[in-house]
């Protein structure tokens, strides 16, 4: 480990020297993504949350992003250099950046990192993540409501605790209000990949699926069911509003603008500290694009939902549950912990397929 | 009103100029693109061919370049031996990730016992598990005729499938939450393919590369096999009258390059990576076929060409950082400098002469 302490010695030096002279001027704020911004899902989404901090601070923060890196060695490249480029604060904005950002942050002790969607910390290091599934809730139970063919397809990017736990949502949802309703699961194996997810979108529309939910970040499984016809879709991390008011019905939207603003302005009054955030609809971060195309009853319904969700009074995981084996997990009216939820690894009862190992 | 005259021999002038003459027209083409964006095209050319090298933070880049051409090169050179002689092995990928696969696992099955024994068995296994898995479209074409194209390519989708599957199953990380991927070996230090000098970005793997680029050079210079190998890709017939074994032939170059393949793989994970994880691959086994041929199948020429597309990488990544250039630009004018390298390699076989007035065709 000797050489290691070394060169993070090195970089501190030249960060020391560089960043004095930056300091006293503008904050420097760095975000990694990992698809491009145009993708119109969840990239489009932070980068529209970095639009807000240069709208919200103006002159007194620069922005600087790169798109598409991948996850793995090339993250902690693109990460090593911002932070010497004398970034003060960086935000790496997928799962995958987690190993990467933790090796980055222990040789820069004077930057601060936000990981999102991670669970390793550090005292420069906090993670941030939005409570999805609050989201998935909502839209199961219109898929739910909306099928004819009570099959629905879902397409996931990979069988991690944060798919999981929007796929049990969606499902737990969508049984409450249509007991017959079964899920398709496709693991795309992407978080960004218009023609893979248009093949996914394809694959469930032949296997009978006449609702799609999606776990990845592009239109694509929205132009797929615009060209079937008579298949609904839900806007994925953006509200994805050009398919609008069909097939896309509604929309989960990551509204992360508040959340960075609030963490510029920390780091900028010098009272940043490494926590972790998980928030919902309560709070603001995830929000419920508007609802068209469906009838006036499931709208209402859905909204319902929503407010219950936000008020607290409605948590998407109640009892009486059972896992996928028939194993108890949820005692009636009892609701799921958070650290159950981050590392959800097993599907909830009435799903069929196994998780693939 | 311009006609190409063949030349009667290649032109060893332009053989050395042209690459120079494709990076100038890249950066001009380049430029305009960047232009066209809206961004300063002199400081993003500057970002992108200066800066890894000479810029305030080349202590940083400079070793990075190694990393990043390290295991291009060391693929390149064992794909570089079976293009010569005509055998076209297009799943260094999966190869690849097999490599990675077996020397991890080999490292966590040790976890977390210390000796010094554990890399050197994982070196072992990356080797063996990337030969292994080359050997299966090598033994098909040999005993079946099968197309080792397509049988090697097909394997990069098995191959992708089972890094997957480990990183989901059974190397998946027991104390990481239910998330996939396995153990971090940087946290490991026996497995751990720690810098070999501080600072320098010289681990194992980019010493392996410069030891691959020598056996090559020495194997098909000074030896009877580099000799066929050559001869089979110039005159297959000929070669067969030599005394050439087919068979043996293509056993041995698409086993050299899946083995290296594989350890480019082991040498990633253990050190650069750190660990196996669904997205471990980004293509350097595809990379590589570019660089073989951007090096014209010469070791030293792959050497140079795995260094070029490496400070491209790195120099495009610094571009996107501080100029905020789209990924997609930075593809864009990767491809441009193939492109112009390809098309100005035409010189070194041909000339351009203006057609006279007079003569008539």
């Amino acid at each position: 480990m000797r050489p290691i302490k070394t060169i993070a010695a090195g970089i501190a030096l030249a960060v020391g020297l560089g960043g004095a002279a930056l300091a006293a001027d503008k904050t420097k704020v760095g975000f990694i993504y990992v698809g491009p911004i145009g993708d119109g899902g969840y990239t489009y989404q932070h980068d529209q949350g970095r639009l807000a901090v240069e709208k919200h601070f103006g002159d007194k923060v620069e922005t600087v992003y790169q798109e598409s890196v991948p996850e793995g060695a090339d993250a902690e490249r693109a990460i090593t250099q911002m932070a010497l480029n004398g970034a003060d604060l960086i935000f790496t904005t997928s799962f995958g950046f987690m190993d990467p950002t933790v090796a980055v942050a222990k040789k820069f002790p004077n930057v601060k990192f936000e990981h999102a969607t991670g669970f390793k910390r550090a005292d420069n290091l906090g993670t941030y993540s939005a409570r999805f599934y609050e989201g998935r809730t909502v839209i199961g139970t219109i898929a739910g409501r909306m099928t004819k063919t009570n099959k629905i397809g879902y397409i996931g990017a990979y069988p991690i605790p944060e798919v999981i736990r929007g796929i049990n949502a969606a499902f737990i949802a969508a049984r409450k209000v249509n007991p017959d309703v079964e899920f398709n699961i496709v693991w795309a194996y992407t978080w960004f990949d218009p023609a893979k997810e248009a093949d996914a979108a394809k694959a469930l529309l032949e296997q009978g699926a006449d609702v799609i939910l999606q776990h990845t970040d592009s239109t694509a499984p929205s132009a797929a069911a615009e060209k079937a016809g008579n298949v609904i879709t839900f806007g994925q991390a953006s509200d994805m509003a050009e398919y609008k008011p069909r097939p896309r019905v509604s929309s989960i939207i990551d509204n992360w603008a508040p959340y960075y603003i609030e963490r510029v302005q920390a780091v900028m009054d010098g009272t940043w500290k490494s926590d972790d955030t998980w928030s919902g609809i309560g709070a603001g971060m995830v929000e419920i694009g508007e609802i068209t195309g469906v009838p006036d009853d499931v709208k209402k319904e859905a909204e319902g939902i929503r407010d219950q969700i936000a008020a607290g009074t409605l948590h998407p995981f109640t009892g009486p549950l059972n896992k996928q084996d028939g194993t108890p997990w949820l005692a009636a009216g009892e609701t799921a912990d958070d650290g159950t939820l981050l590392g959800m690894n097993f599907y909830v009862e009435g799903i069929k397929g196994e998780l693939p190992k | 009103m311009f006609h190409l005259e063949p030349r009667p021999q290649t032109s060893k002038l332009w053989i050395a100029i042209t690459p120079l003459l494709a990076v100038v027209a890249t950066m001009i083409a380049g430029g305009i693109l960047f232009a066209f964006l809206g961004k300063d095209p002199f400081v993003s050319i500057r970002l992108i061919f200066w800066d890894p090298l000479f810029g305030d933070f080349a202590f940083y880049y400079r070793p990075q370049l190694l990393v990043k051409g390290a295991p291009l090169i060391l693929i390149a050179i064992g794909l570089s031996l079976g293009f010569r002689a005509g055998i076209w092995n297009i799943g260094a990928e999966g190869q690849y990730i097999i490599g990675a696969i077996c020397g991890a696992a080999v490292g966590l099955a040790f976890y977390p016992m210390e000796s010094w024994l554990i890399f050197p068995l994982m070196i072992l296994a990356g080797a063996l598990g990337g030969t292994l898995w080359a050997m299966i479209p090598a033994i098909l074409k040999v005993r079946y005729g099968t197309n080792e194209i397509l049988v090697s390519l097909m394997l990069v989708y098995v191959a992708e499938k089972l890094l997957a599957s480990m990183s989901l199953g059974l190397l998946k990380n027991p104390e990481g939450h239910g998330f996939p991927g396995s153990r971090n070996l940087r946290d490991y230090a026996s497995a751990f393919n720690d810098e070999l000098f501080a600072g320098t970005g010289m681990h194992w793997g980019v010493a392996a590369a410069f030891i691959a680029v020598i056996l090559a050079y020495v194997l098909l210079n000074r030896h009877m096999l580099g000799f066929q190998i050559r001869l089979t890709g110039q005159a297959p017939r000929a070669a067969r009258f030599a005394g050439v074994n087919p068979p043996r032939l293509i056993l041995f170059c698409l086993g050299t390059s899946g083995m290296l393949a594989g350890l480019a793989g082991m040498f990633e994970v253990s050190g650069p990576s750190g660990q196996i994880s669904i997205d471990f691959n980004t293509g350097y086994g595809f990379t590589a076929i570019i660089v073989a041929f951007l090096g014209r199948l010469h070791p030293v020429g792959i050497l140079l060409a795995g260094l070029l597309l490496a400070l491209t990488y790195i120099g495009g990544e610094i571009a996107q950082g501080q100029l905020n250039l789209p990924a997609a630009a930075i593809q864009l004018f990767q491809g441009m400098l193939l492109f112009f390298l390809l098309a100005v390699d035409l010189l070194s076989n041909f000339r351009i002469r203006l057609n006279q007035r007079k003569e008539s065709i």
